[in-house]
């Protein structure tokens, strides 16, 4: 468990819709993840525009000494990113995970309003479970 | 590197879970019913057909990526092939054919040979003019608005009709550019 620090969804227009964190380390409290959601949307955006390369549509992964930032855009430009130990495996498999579950617990939820902050009960549980046995069943994909 | 992206939705709908074919056909005509109860014009009908599928189509084009692992289209002939080939097989378990491009390669018709939505369906006298699956129009409309795509989709044969074979026609309007919106510049 102690691979991933945290998980966010931005939407769009780089709203924070969804923030966990996971286990003690690089924990952050509500202004700090609203901020940091806000500021991976415009970093990711710039690289786009900076990038020397044509088709580049943003950073999929960011790595530090501390943690490895691992990011994943769908096409409707839902953003999916997660903080980890550095050389954690798997993670693009996994926010792949993350995002079929948002389009079957979220999405398919007919009260969720779209853009809006995610409270759904059924993904909290669906997610835990992804995110506990990452290594597990993913390794095996 | 990313995994060739399949051309037909075949693997996909064989793994999803579905439901029983009549059970859909006859809920989707029991909407249409109360609509027609609710709203009495046809054209109103219409409309609102039109809107639940728009809303419908908003969200269902993340399911559709995420489970076709569909990589970005390069122009709007391989949207169209995507949409018939890939889409309408997940969704309605049917695929459909594109035809029918104008020169410009801006507009083509879906044709569809089976539709599972008017497996029951006689229109009567008094709803000549209801687009019975004007749902599906809807959807379109909404999914591809989602990936940057304006459109114009709008019924030119139905079976109810009395034609041979369902045909909607898509029509791209414009293309929203995704670059976001730097207007210090200008």
């Amino acid at each position: 468990m102690a691979a991933i620090y945290n998980l966010f969804i931005i939407n769009k227009s780089g709203g924070l819709i969804f923030y966990k964190d996971y286990g003690s380390a690089g924990r952050m409290d509500t202004n700090d993840s609203l901020r940091l959601a806000s500021l991976w949307h415009s970093l990711h955006a710039i690289s786009q525009q900076l990038s020397p390369t044509v088709e580049c549509f943003g950073i999929e992964l960011l790595q530090a000494d501390t943690f490895d930032l691992h990011c994943f855009q769908s096409l409707t430009g839902t953003k999916f990113f997660v903080v980890c130990e550095p050389g954690a495996q798997h993670m693009e498999s996994l926010l792949k995970v993350i995002y079929e579950l948002y389009t079957d617990y979220v999405l398919k939820n007919p009260f969720y309003e779209m853009e809006m902050p995610i409270r759904c009960e059924l993904f909290d549980i669906h997610l835990s479970q992804a995110v506990q046995k990452d290594r597990v069943v993913l390794l095996g994909r | 590197m990313a995994p060739a992206a399949p051309r037909t939705g075949d693997a996909v709908f064989a793994s999803v879970e579905r439901v029983n074919a009549e059970l859909f056909t006859l809920t989707y005509g029991a909407i249409v019913r109360q609509l027609l109860t609710d709203l009495e014009e046809v054209d109103e009908v219409n409309k609102q057909l039109d809107q639940m599928g728009y809303n419908i189509g908003v969200r269902l084009i993340d399911e559709f990526l995420a489970k076709s692992n569909i990589s970005r289209c390069v122009d709007f002939k391989e949207t169209a092939e995507v949409i018939a080939k890939v889409g309408f097989k997940i969704f309605l378990g049917v695929t459909a054919t594109v035809t029918n491009w104008d020169a410009e390669g801006t507009s083509c018709s879906l044709v569809l040979e089976e539709n599972p939505l008017v497996d029951f369906v006689e229109l009567p006298d008094t709803c000549q003019g209801l687009y019975y699956c004007n749902i599906l129009s809807g959807v379109i409309r909404g999914a591809l608005e989602m990936v940057s795509m304006k459109t114009e989709v709008t019924w030119v044969r139905d079976i109810l009709h009395g034609d041979d074979a369902c045909e909607l026609r898509v029509k791209l309007v414009k293309q929203i550019p995704e670059e976001y919106p730097y207007k210090d510049d200008d």
